[in-house]
């Protein structure tokens, strides 16, 4: 086990020597075109899935819009958004983030990136492909799996590539310490696959009888979710916040402790989606168990990246990569604590089959781990390529955009949804379902307007990424005076 | 944790203990303790559950294309306090009792569902049996439902000229959701299996481990 004092040295960009700064530098170089087509291709599938999911808001208080075509029928077209945004926008956006910190820091090169860009490219075409056949109406109908059966192996055997490649760039680390992000990293490039294949098999390929679906299928999901994307996040902002602070993380033997907790726990924690339904009872209890159990990683995550925060408030206001990831990391406390709650049976009770489930989900997909991505981007492009980002102002849109966005988002379902689950189980009081039905219609409205909030900030981030990605690099930014002093970008918030 | 080997091992069986907990094991006892398969019913000398009819499965082929699951759940919740009593789904007549696994083993792909934006459906052959009441419901749905949020399904019908005799199996449609004056609405084969499958989707018979159905 390595003692604080040297992590901190590793991770602190004040004690680096002018050799090692090179050598960095050759790392994210050797990363920089695999990094550039997830990233690129991440940010195009956000503008297609916010497309989608701006229709299906809107459907859900206007259901005549665009009702005549069957392709665009509510159950395509919001299918369609969750599988973008899932495989096309945060799991590329999580290869790349992945990777540039996995070379990082395992301090070696990323070999043979080559194969690796085939499959991106591969990926890439499969969420196409698997998109198109959503709304033609040939996707399974599984939910988190819906992509047709057509495009479900080569998703798999691209993955695995990428999975494989992240796993020995591990192996080729130098260095006797690893870090805590590396840990994280490891485990989801393994949990990813493994999860994928199982749940095509035992639900697609070969699907297993009645109920057992509906188990294995919210294993897989919510694991998804657990063991996928949550790792990828809190890598980032195991990362990133030290980084950006340069001071170390608080606790080393407490990130020991959240890593293992959290790979024992939320393994166990899905089946509180099928809670009162027809599985037996003991599964029903350990996922209720698994999920109240999570409190622990989560709060000794908390204090780590919020301990390791505390007094350093004007910086992070200041850097727009923190700015977005203390705001994911605030947000993957509150939306996990939320997430314990609602396994309680007497929660679940109200919570279970109403918008407030969909307002969680955007809490932990969105306001954290989308957010951490925004900000790992926002720290990586200049490094990537060389340039600054063009346009505080555009960066300003953008958080506030979405970060404004998603708490109303989050917000309206949550009270909505509550309201919901109160009067379905009020019989006496509200026997008409229709009643409860139209109460929900203001906080559906709601979540279109906070929906087209979001969507501003999309645009300022895409307009921004593309704007980087052409404009000249300018003389400072191309002098080395960069090994020296990395640049940091601050807003004008005034 | 410098050892990757180690590492590696943990993340592995972390996993592995899950999947076996969660899928294997229930996959297991279900079928050791013949849960995956259905009774002879002595009394009605039927088999139950019964398996799906031809028309049946081709309707929850549409009902699996055009997404009904992500606003109707198909399950009739266990009474949600510990101290037993009904459940409110019973009471909501979603069903005349809650759903256990063995009712699910005809289904072939399963809709438990998560989300009721829409009424539970598992017994919705049994609350409305009218044939004309969906076809019109599925046309669309304010013409049953004033200020419902489920969307209409016109794709599923067939406006046309009247050639002959009507269709018997037009729909009955007046005031502004009538069609012009010599023409008809007629559903489609994908509309009328549709509605066939929600038809048979009823729990009308009782399992020895599940509660008692209430009248
Ligand atoms: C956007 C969500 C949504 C989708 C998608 C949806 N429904 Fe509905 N459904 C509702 C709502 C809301 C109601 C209650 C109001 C009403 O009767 O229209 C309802 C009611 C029903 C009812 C009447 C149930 C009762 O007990 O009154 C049936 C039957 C039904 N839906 C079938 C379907 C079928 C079949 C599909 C797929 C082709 C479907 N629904 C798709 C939202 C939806």
């Amino acid at each position: 086990m390595s003692s604080a004092p040297s992590l901190a040295a590793a991770i602190d960009p004040r004690t680096k020597m002018p050799q090692e700064r090179a050598e960095l530098h050759q790392i994210d170089e050797s990363t920089r075109v695999l990094a550039l087509i997830f990233l690129g291709t991440s940010a195009v599938w956000l503008l297609v899935g916010t497309i989608f999911a701006l229709i299906a808001s809107w459907k859900l208080h206007n259901p005549e819009f665009l009702s005549t075509q069957e392709w665009l029928t509510f159950g395509r077209v919001r299918t369609a958004h969750l599988n973008t945004v899932i495989y096309g926008w945060a799991t590329n956006a999580g290869i790349g983030v992945s990777f540039w910190l996995m070379a990082r820091l395992s301090r070696t090169l990323l070999r043979h990136a080559g194969i690796l860009y085939v499959s991106g490219a591969a990926w890439n075409l499969a969420v196409i492909v698997g998109t198109f056949g959503i709304l033609r109406g040939d996707g399974q109908p599984v939910e988190w799996l819906e992509f047709p059966r057509y495009v479900t192996p080569l998703l798999f055997v691209s993955y695995a590539l990428i999975g494989v490649w992240g796993i020995i760039t591990f192996r080729f680390r130098r260095g006797e310490h690893t870090y805590v992000s590396q840990w994280y990293l490891l485990a989801a490039l393994f949990w990813f696959p493994w999860l994928y294949s199982i749940a095509q098999i035992m639900l697609v390929f070969a699907p297993t009888v009645g109920v057992i679906q509906a188990l294995t299928n919210w294993w897989f999901a919510h694991n998804v979710l657990g063991l996928w994307f949550t790792p990828i996040g809190i890598a980032a902002s195991y990362y990133f916040i030290p980084k950006v602070l340069g001071k170390p993380i608080h606790s080393y033997h407490l990130s020991v402790v959240g890593f293992w907790a959290l790979a024992f726990f939320y393994n166990w924690a899905g089946v509180h989606h099928l809670i009162g339904g027809p599985i037996p009872v003991w599964v029903q209890s350990a996922g209720i168990v698994a999920s109240l159990m999570m409190v622990i990683p989560v709060i000794v995550t908390a204090i780590n990246h919020h301990l390791t925060v505390i007094g350093s408030f004007q910086q992070v206001w200041n850097s727009p990569t923190l700015r977005f990831i203390v705001f994911g990391a605030m947000n993957y406390t509150l939306a996990s604590l939320l997430g314990s709650a609602m396994a309680l049976r007497s929660v679940n009770s109200v919570t279970h089959f109403t918008h407030f489930t969909v307002g969680h989900a955007h809490h932990g997909m969105y306001s954290f781990f989308t957010m951490v991505m925004f900000g790992s981007i926002y720290y990586m492009l200049p490094r990537l390529l060389r340039k600054e980002w063009p346009s505080a102002f555009l960066i300003n849109v953008h958080f506030w955009g979405t970060a404004a966005g998603i708490t109303l988002y989050v917000v309206a379902l949550s009270i909505g949804g509550w309201i919901q689950g109160m009067q379905m189980n009020d019989v006496k009081n509200y026997p008409d379902f229709l009643q409860i039905m139209v109460a929900t219609k203001p906080w559906l409205f709601a979540r279109t307007i906070a929906g087209l909030m979001i969507a501003v900030g999309h645009i300022a981030f895409v307009v921004s990424f593309v704007w980087i990605l052409i404009k000249k690099r300018t003389v400072e930014e191309t002098s080395p005076t960069l090994f020296n002093t990395p640049p940091t970008l601050s807003l004008k918030t005034s | 944790m410098n050892n990757g080997p180690l590492l590696f091992l943990g993340i592995f069986f972390t996993i592995a203990f899950s999947w076996s907990g969660i899928v294997l094991t229930n996959l297991v006892q279900q079928t050791e303790a013949g849960a995956t398969q259905p009774l002879f019913d002595k009394d009605t000398e039927k088999v139950v559950p019964a398996p799906m009819t031809g028309d049946a499965k081709q309707g929850q082929q549409v009902y699996a294309e055009l997404g009904c699951v992500y606003c109707h759940s198909q399950q009739v919740r266990n009474s949600l306090s510990r101290d037993g009593g009904t459940s409110v789904d019973v009471e909501r007549n979603y069903g005349r009792r809650p759903n256990v696994a063995r009712d699910y083993i005809q289904d072939g792909r399963i809709f438990l569902g998560t989300m009721r934006t829409g009424p539970d459906l598992r017994n919705v052959g049994q609350r409305l049996p009218s044939v004309d009441w969906h076809m019109q419901h599925l046309y669309n749905p304010q013409i049953t439902s004033k200020d419902s949020i489920m969307p209409p399904f016109p794709f599923l019908f067939e406006e046309r000229e009247i050639v002959g005799e009507p269709s018997p199996k037009a729909l009955r449609l007046t005031g502004d959701w009538a069609p012009p004056p010599g023409y008809e609405v007629v559903p489609t084969a994908r509309a009328e299996a549709l509605v066939a499958y929600l038809l048979s989707l009823r729990t009308d018979y009782d399992l020895p481990e599940a509660p008692k159905s209430v009248e």
